[in-house]
């Protein structure tokens, strides 16, 4: 969206009767901030529609006054754009915007269930995060809910939800978690089969929430950093990453040249360790036991390369406010040069054996296909969009340093299935080590922490690509330069309900390895 | 084919090739591990792994554990999908109030005499997350946890040190 665009579109919402009015957006860059009548909001989502802005995340804020604020972020073209509406603390209502855009479905549940705002026409009544942990009258978020809650004894099974059911001869139900069958989160998904078919997937999460954006409150800088790199262990570096600049941002605290690159490096290491894993687990899934061999040797080789360089196998807690706490020396440099040269021969092989394995081919292709059109409808992130012909990276779209100063090539298929989603993985750990090359070559001399100082009633958001996509950070300091606002937006938010879509008319059989194509966190989703 | 076989030759075992100082430790208590499940659980330990809110980084260094450099079932150490199959459950937390019940009823489906270990800071403490309205922090604070797995999360092998100290010091009489 450009500016000329960016001007279009606030005719088009003038002409739509949207009553708005652009306000100034310190700390809030790239976006350009829109104050919207709350009665309008419904209608701004649909002028968003219409001009094929993307949906990427909703939230709202309780800033003690009278009034909450819902905030709700666009894009277009790599221009962003934050909608933002005030609503009176006595009768919280405006309008749904998922509506229009069906991915924000859950993120208004997940508010409503949190501040008691209500979406008057969400097409959902139901509860999405809160389960029996709280009472149906009690708001956590809300400034006057203690952290601690109130007494429980014990928190009972939530058995009561509404799943969508369905009648007739031959269907079934099959109900699968809280607690999954092997080492993975924990969630419930209710299928509706007939013979080996699934009619209809419900996802139902919330299972992991622990209170990530209440305890964020009150924190220090350091705090609100160890605390992101918790929100989900598998992006411990993109949530970091994602808190520590949109905290700079509101401080306008300038991080040296270094840190900036090293932040680069451990953020592609970290999409490298995934996507090799992930790989690996695929094939794992269809009993291509030795592709899950080679991938996961590769894996615990890299993350052992983290631990000797980095200190950590995961570098959790490396990125801190301020700059990095870890600096490389020439000889790690070395190391990782030699690693990344390994790594590449080591995916070329194995991608011309994948590539020659006609029964693995038989599995993937075609197996969970996530239409295009849906794929854009339901603003899908990072490789499950991208392997469904949608073609976004903020890296290249909306470049932060220091990937404005770097070419970022982007994978893109349009076939849908999960062996696009695969290759897409395949192509991105190649750019990857593309770009560690250059992180590795250019990186600039000098100190790689700058000073922290608390920025007192300042707000700031980043949006970066994590290792499964496009992530945000929203953070506002109080007066005293505590946390009075944390909002961090995993992609997997937008990739959890495509699952729902892309299993249809596959076989029961084929979900867990449907489910791992698009890896979805469930921590990071349920905060 | 040849691709493949070509690929597995070169390979080779890399459970025996030590390639780096961690090896040495783990061939070692591995062999420990190995010895006492012979002793205490006919050669073979099954655990069912409870994810009861963790951040998921716990759960990556678990699924390590099945990887070729570590590959603990050759100690006997299985996991397992039903907690009625498993001698042992190995805790990730901190227990979120959500899962409080789910994991309630995984404890008490798991036949006596069992094992708790409760794994991560998260789980032994409740970490980062502590108790608060949608957290009941420690695995400790929901279910009777006979052992804990520090670190954050911990590494392969910790953890395998941490099942070796559990069947050690859980007076489990040899069969």
């Amino acid at each position: 969206m450009t500016a000329d665009a960016f001007d279009a579109f606030k005719q088009g919402l003038a002409a739509g009767g949207v009553a708005f009015e652009e306000v100034a957006s310190n700390g809030l860059d790239p976006a350009r901030v829109l104050r919207v009548n709350p009665e309008h909001w419904g209608q701004f989502a649909f002028e968003a529609k219409r001009r094929e802005l993307r949906h990427a995340g909703l939230w709202a804020d309780d800033g003690g006054g009278a009034t909450f604020t819902i905030r709700a972020l666009f894009e277009k073209q790599g221009r962003y754009l934050l909608a933002q509406a005030d609503v009176e603390k006595g009768r919280p209502s405006l309008p749904s915007q998922s509506v229009h855009f069906p991915g924000a479905d859950r993120l208004e549940r997940h508010t409503r269930d949190l501040y008691g705002i209500v979406f008057t026409d969400h097409p959902d009544p139901r509860r999405w995060t809160r389960h029996q942990g709280w009472d149906d009258d009690e708001f956590p978020l809300r400034k006057d809910f203690p952290a601690a809650g109130f007494a429980h004894d014990r928190t009972p099974a939530d058995h009561l939800y509404k799943f969508t059911a369905a009648h007739g001869s031959g269907v079934y139900e099959i109900p699968v978690g809280p607690i999954h069958a092997g080492v993975i989160e924990p969630g419930h998904f209710r299928f509706l089969a007939v013979g080996e078919t699934v009619l209809n997937l419900e996802e139902r999460l919330g299972y992991v929430h622990k209170g990530i954006e209440k305890i964020a409150e009150g924190r220090d800088a350091d705090g609100l950093a160890r605390l992101a790199a918790r929100v989900s262990g598998d992006t411990t570096v993109g949530h970091a990453y994602a808190a520590c600049v949109a905290m700079e941002k509101a401080a306008a605290l300038a991080v040296p040249p270094r840190a900036v690159w090293l932040r680069a490096v451990m953020a592609e290491r970290e999409r490298v360790a995934n996507h090799l894993g992930d790989i690996g687990a695929i094939l794992n899934d269809v009993a291509f036991t030795f592709g899950f061999y080679q991938f996961s040797r590769l894996r615990e080789q890299w993350q052992r390369a983290s631990q000797s360089v980095f200190g950590h196998r995961f570098m959790m807690d490396r990125i801190v406010p301020g700059g990095v706490a870890v600096d490389i020396d020439q000889s790690q440099r070395q190391q990782m040069s030699a690693d990344i040269h390994a790594l590449r021969r080591e995916m070329k092989t194995l991608m011309a054996i994948y590539d020659d394995a006609p029964s693995v081919e038989d599995r993937l292709v075609t197996t969970g296909h996530l239409d295009p059109t849906r794929a854009r409808e339901l603003g899908t992130l990072g490789y499950v969009a991208r392997a469904s012909g949608v073609d976004i990276d903020v890296r290249r779209d909306a470049p932060y340093p220091p990937y404005d100063r770097l070419a970022v090539k982007v994978p893109v298929y349009r076939y849908g299935d999960v062996a696009a989603r695969l290759r897409v993985r395949a192509e991105e750990i190649a750019v990857s080590c593309e770009l560690l090359e250059q992180l590795l070559e250019r990186l600039p001399d000098g100190p790689v922490r700058a000073s922290w100082r608390p920025p007192a009633a300042a707000e700031g958001l980043a949006i970066i690509e994590g290792w499964r996509g496009e992530l945000m950070a929203y953070v506002r300091f109080d007066a005293d330069g505590r946390i009075a606002r944390y909002f961090p937006r995993d992609p997997s938010v937008f990739n959890w309900p495509a699952l729902e879509h892309l299993i249809h008319d596959n076989i029961v059989p084929d979900f867990p390895v449907c489910n791992k194509s698009v890896n979805g966190s469930y921590s990071g989703s349920d905060l | 084919m040849l691709r493949i076989l070509g690929k597995i030759q070169r390979i080779g075992v890399i459970t025996e090739a030590a390639p780096t100082d961690l090896e040495p430790a783990l061939t070692q208590i591995g062999a420990r591990v190995k010895a006492r499940v012979g002793e205490l659980f006919a050669g073979s330990l099954a655990i069912r792994q409870v994810d009861a809110g963790s951040c998921n980084g716990c759960e990556l260094e678990i699924q390590a554990l099945a990887n070729p450099y570590y590959g603990v079932e050759r100690f006997g150490v299985h996991f397992v999908a039903s907690p009625r199959h498993a001698d042992m459950l190995l805790v990730t937390g901190p227990v979120s109030r959500h899962m409080e019940e789910a994991l309630r009823r995984a404890y008490d489906c798991t036949p006596n005499p069992k094992l708790v270990l409760a794994v991560g800071e998260c789980g032994a403490t409740g970490g980062e997350f502590g108790v608060n309205y949608a957290s009941c922090g420690a695995v400790a604070n929901v279910i009777p946890v006979d052992g804990v797995v520090r670190g954050c999360p911990p590494t392969p092998l910790d953890l395998l040190r941490g099942i070796l100290e559990a069947i050690d010091g859980a007076g489990v009489k040899p069969r």
